[in-house]
């Protein structure tokens, strides 16, 4: 499989009103999808920003840093995960559908990668960019812990020092990850500042990047930030809906009529979507976190009820209050919880080629314990969300018809929580 | 010419650098905040530098952190700072003003509309942290139609190659970030700010004021001889933060002990005057 090559240039495009030819183009010579994304940071920042861009756009076609990226993806991390047909969970949503009813559910199972989601596959690769950009100490956010994990996993196998930043109320509510990254040789950082959780870990990365400039690399989880991360994340993701659309090509002879993923950042999604968004065929899905509903101020979706603004490095939809301040977001997952998304995201919301709903914290538990009896796959929290979105969408839709829906993390992690969640002590 | 022109020019020929005061808006409420902001001047600072509260504040150490957050549970938005802005300026016409904050806040109350109403308010410059040139091209014009100086961040990171792209952008004056960092979290390096400001005036004649790790009278005498100016946050913002009760409110002590580290600051500065032109 080759490496993914993508334009850069002032040729690109993707203009709100005037669609270009290709969607898979962007970002633009400004790093920006139509009017999204950019580089927001501090001066100190920008010069080093713009050598990881250097060092990105050089990667990128240097054949030895994309072999080793794949050897690891495939002897490390055990790709290609495998394309799964939920056959049990299929039949069962088709008992509640009307006749004729009830589409194929198909999961890319990225919760069978090493360290149990798909953050690994971009860690993997801006790890190596750190090494190859003489990077010696790497520093991290994270929300659920699987991107901290990740990332204290390809530290530990390169043997870089590793800082994680993790918001203390999500070091509260995901243990099991704390435990692992310290296993693996990480720091973890709790960051107490503002609500505790991602935005606030995220903002810490930043700080302690602007301090330590020279020698660290700050590795981001999503396909946010500043110019070129958006990009590169989804460049390093884009593996999964490559893979994926090949086993579909195989095991069905046709692509599938459906995509759906979680988005809280969103690289998943658009690790998922970015390989079909010329397919106009292929329907989009970007499941958010809605909470508690969408029409309560606890939920986390951007997109669907939030506004563009300037966070983190990039323009995107953000929840934030007529004054500009970032407000609150709530999920139950904590890889979810986050009041922004990937720039890539806004865009194709705006342009309307991907459809962003809500599932809420009731029918993402109600998703995990369904998936685990009819599959016999414990789920992320994340990926429920979209599975609870399948569940009221493919009984809507003729039988002849696939979706397939990413399955980006298991979810070992979160039985702590969907136990209280249950009323059940563990 | 401008307030911050004309005052730079004033200092200039008085032989010493300026006094810059940051302290945040609305911080520990508005009323101790406007009283603060009324006795810089006579307290010796020479521009006033108010911080705009963001939730977010990615490129500020913990000090100035929970001064937003303070400010922010007092009340304090984008227009109501404004606001402190015009009340300062009933009292005080001469000394320029600074408004340091985010782009977020900036483009949520419309960036056309918001530098309209800085400049009405008595606003002189804009610090937009995390704006850098690359992405000012929508916040240029209207700074420029109602007067208001783009001030920059030079970065020690900010290379030869860079500077003058930075520089070509700053207007009023520069701000020196004399640490790689946040705010408030570590001291200048002093040895090496006097080659560093010389070789931005190689590239540029707008006065260039020095912050970041500036803490005493000592520092602030240093960094305003070596440059035309320092500024003073952190260390301000601290004795603000000691000063409050333990719910954080505002205690008559609040306002003389402010304006004391200010007279100090001045003091030294004025003492220290210019070692060289």
């Amino acid at each position: 499989m080759s490496a993914p090559i993508h334009a850069s240039g002032a040729d690109a495009p993707a203009t709100i009103g005037a669609r270009p030819n290709s969607l898979r183009q962007g970002p633009d010579g400004r790093g920006r999808f139509g009017e999204f994304g950019g580089r927001f940071v501090a001066e100190t920042l920008m010069p080093l920003i713009l050598e990881v861009e250097r060092a990105y756009e050089a990667a990128k076609t240097d054949a030895a840093f994309q072999a080793e990226w794949r050897r690891l993806l495939t002897h490390y991390v055990g790709r290609p995960s495998p394309l799964w047909f939920a056959e049990r969970l299929t039949a069962h949503l088709r008992k509640a559908a009307p006749e004729g009813m009830g589409a194929k559910v198909y999961f890319k199972r990225d919760e069978l990668n090493h360290t149990g989601a798909h953050k690994i596959n971009a860690v993997l690769g801006q790890i190596l960019l750190a090494k190859k950009m003489g990077k010696t100490r790497i520093i991290a956010e994270t929300g659920a812990g699987q991107h901290g994990v990740a990332t204290a996993t390809a530290c530990a196998l390169m043997d870089l020092p590793c800082i994680v930043y993790m918001g203390a109320t999500d070091v509260e509510r995901q243990q099991p990850n704390v435990f692992r990254m310290k296993l693996l040789g990480a720091e973890v950082r709790p960051v107490t500042s503002g609500a505790a959780t991602l935005k606030d870990a995220m903002n810490e990365g930043l700080r302690d990047w602007v301090a330590n400039v020279h020698d660290t690399y700050y590795c981001i989880g999503t396909v946010a930030g500043p110019h070129p991360y958006p990009q590169m994340v989804r460049d390093f993701q884009s593996v999964i809906g490559e893979e994926a659309r090949e086993q579909m090509l195989a095991a069905e002879g046709r692509l599938p009529d459906v995509l759906v993923a979680a988005v809280g950042g969103g690289s998943n999604a658009m690790g998922l979507f970015y390989p079909f968004l010329d397919d106009a065929d292929v329907a989009m899905i970007g499941v958010e976190a809605a909470g508690k509903g969408l029409d309560t101020p606890e939920h986390a979706a951007a997109l669907s009820r939030g506004r563009p603004g300037v966070l983190h490095g990039n323009r995107t939809y953000l929840l934030q209050d007529g004054d500009g301040q970032i407000t609150e977001a709530h999920s139950i997952s904590a890889g979810l919880d986050y009041p922004g998304v990937g720039p890539e995201h806004s865009w194709l919301h705006e342009i309307g080629r991907v459809q962003y709903v809500g599932a809420t914290d009731d029918e993402a538990l109600a998703a995990f314990q369904l998936c685990s009896r009819q599959e016999g796959i414990i789920p992320a929290l994340e990926p429920a969300h979209a599975l609870a979105h399948v569940m009221k969408l493919a009984p809507t839709l003729p039988q002849d018809r696939i979706v397939l829906m990413n399955l980006c993390g298991r979810g070992d992690k979160d039985i702590f929580t969907v136990a209280r969640h249950l009323g059940e002590a563990i | 010419m401008s307030r911050i022109a004309t005052r730079f020019a004033q200092l200039k020929a008085e032989g010493r650098g300026a006094l810059v005061t940051f302290l945040t808006g609305f911080d520990p409420d508005r009323a101790t905040s406007l009283q603060i902001l009324q006795g810089l001047p006579a307290a010796g600072a020479d521009v006033i530098e108010i911080g705009v509260p963001f939730t977010d504040p990615m490129a500020d150490g913990p000090s100035i952190q929970r001064a937003g957050q303070r400010g922010l549970k007092a009340g304090a938005t984008v227009a109501g700072v404004l606001d402190l802005v015009l009340a300062l300026r009933a009292t005080e016409q001469d000394t320029p003003v600074v408004l340091m904050g985010y782009y977020n806040p900036i483009l949520a109350h419309g960036v056309a509309r918001f530098c309209a109403d800085a400049a009405a308010a008595g606003v002189d410059g804009l610090i937009i942290v995390d704006v850098p040139p690359e992405e000012a091209d929508e916040v240029e014009p209207h700074a420029r139609a109602h007067g208001l100086d783009l001030i920059r961040l030079i970065a020690p990171t900010t290379d030869e190659a860079r500077l003058p792209r930075v520089l070509g952008a700053t207007t009023g004056f520069i701000y020196y970030v004399s640490i790689t960092g946040i705010t408030g979290t570590r001291s200048a390096d002093y040895g090496s700010l006097a080659p560093s400001v010389a070789a931005l005036k190689r590239h540029t004649d707008l006065p260039v004021a020095i912050g970041f790790g500036i803490r005493s009278p000592e520092q602030a005498a240093i960094a305003a001889g070596v440059a035309d100016g320092a500024v003073v946050g952190t260390a301000l913002v601290d004795t603000l933060a000691a000063s409050l009760d333990a719910e954080g409110r505002a205690t008559p002590r609040t306002v003389p002990a402010v304006l004391d580290q200010v007279r100090g600051l001045a003091q030294a500065i004025r003492a220290g005057r210019k070692q060289a032109a």
